[in-house]
């Protein structure tokens, strides 16, 4: 007979208990990216709505971001650091592929032996951390995680290719989840479409980032509203429940196409982030959060539909209650 | 299946609500980005809004050969079914 192990009793659910976010002190404006390239702001602004982002200078590494917006998120939610025992890291752009950053980051936030990984979903990265952190207390493998998107796009974006260097910048958002008997983060509904690999890809480590725009906007305005409403319908809510809204901030047309395909209310809170942040990948969705709770947008129990997309392709959403 | 002026006239309205360009401007010479100011996404918004409207799909290489109205009109007469 095959013998049958034990199991762990998880919690019932998982929940956010505080966001917090890190953004490098160098912003660039268009301004400054067209004293390089052959640019101008309104051109910017109309294709992808960026004003401005932020650069991260030499003392700012991924690890380091993660450490600032994973130490704010833990002083927002009041837990304590010792407390934490799984720290992900979403990210596509690590100094280097050995060894992970997250083993780094619970060190220097003062956690000890936390199980700690880095996952690298591209833009969908906090999404589908934030899933795996939710599964793991689910399960019984974790009481209390960091969640963490950290990205350093400007050390992979070619600052001579304008297709690319006006889109993306540098960050990151951290979120704290913990185990609760009422769940505040729905089912994650997740997905990939790996024909298209090339479409967001650097070809090797010596190569720059390199992006076919046209057949990432059409995936994502055409293919992604059905898995919103999937991950709606999964969390027991109504398109019409969501108070806010938080895609990946890939180019503002995406989001106001997304607005409009997905018919959500009126007064819905959008997350604009890109406007100021530019395109920051996997931290691009808790920087936009931590900014709108900072500024009232966002208040505590609010109903928010997260999307993350990108490279891969992949793709992750899901619902949650606000901290 | 759409006559020509019917194509016509619905690639016209569907310009009109993605990119905001006048019928009276949409006529078969005009060059989408020379003329008209349609941008790469825009092209992607109204290939998407063709699909919908006339039921021809648009894919990225065959959408990178349509530089005006005439070409995108014909490729929907030759396409649909």
């Amino acid at each position: 007979m095959t013998r049958r192990l034990s199991a762990r009793a998880g919690a019932p659910g998982a929940r956010i208990l505080g966001f917090g976010d890190y953004r490098p002190r160098r912003i660039v404006t268009n301004e400054e990216i067209s004293q390089r390239v052959d640019t101008d702001d309104e051109w910017i602004r109309t294709r992808v709505g960026i004003a401005e982002r932020r650069f991260a200078g030499d003392d700012e590494s991924v690890v380091d971001m993660s450490v600032a917006a994973a130490g704010k998120a833990l002083a927002t939610s009041g837990v304590l650091a010792q407390d934490i025992d799984t720290v992900i890291v979403a990210t596509c752009t690590p100094p280097a592929p050995i060894p992970g950053l997250a083993p780094e980051v619970a060190h220097r936030l003062g956690i000890a032996s936390a199980g700690a990984f880095d996952l690298n979903a591209a833009c969908a990265g906090f999404c589908y951390g934030l899933a795996s952190a939710a599964d793991a207390i689910r399960s019984g493998s974790s009481q209390n995680a960091l969640v963490i998107g950290a990205e350093k796009l400007t050390d992979w974006t070619d600052q001579d290719d304008r297709g690319t260097c006006i889109i993306f910048g540098d960050g990151a958002g951290a979120a704290v989840v913990t185990a609760t008997d009422s769940p505040g983060i729905g089912p994650v509904v997740w997905g990939s479409d790996g024909e298209k690999s090339r479409a967001i890809s650097v070809a090797d480590r010596s190569s720059f980032m390199e992006m076919d725009g046209r057949a990432v906007y059409r995936w994502a305005t055409t293919q992604l509203a059905d898995s919103a409403h999937r991950a709606c319908k999964l969390a027991g809510v109504d398109i019409s429940d969501i108070d806010v809204f938080v895609p990946h901030q890939a180019n503002l047309r995406i989001v106001d196409s997304m607005v409009r395909t997905l018919k959500l209310r009126d007064d819905v809170a959008v997350a604009r982030d890109i406007v100021t942040s530019g395109n920051t990948s996997s931290a691009s969705i808790p920087l936009a959060l931590t900014a709108m709770i900072e500024r009232g947008e966002v208040k505590t129990g609010d109903t928010a539909l997260l999307l993350g997309f990108g490279a891969g392709l992949t793709f992750a959403g899901q619902v949650i209650i606000c901290p | 299946m759409a006559t020509t002026e019917e194509i016509q006239s619905g690639l016209a309205e569907i310009l009109e609500e993605v990119a905001g360009v006048l019928p009276a401007d949409a006529t078969p010479e005009k060059s989408f980005t020379e003329d008209l100011d349609v941008d790469s996404l825009s092209m992607v918004e109204i290939a998407t809004a063709v699909e919908d409207k006339f039921g021809v799909a648009i894919p990225d290489d065959e959408l990178a050969n349509i530089s005006t109205v005439g070409d995108a009109v014909s490729f929907i007469e030759k396409n649909q079914s």
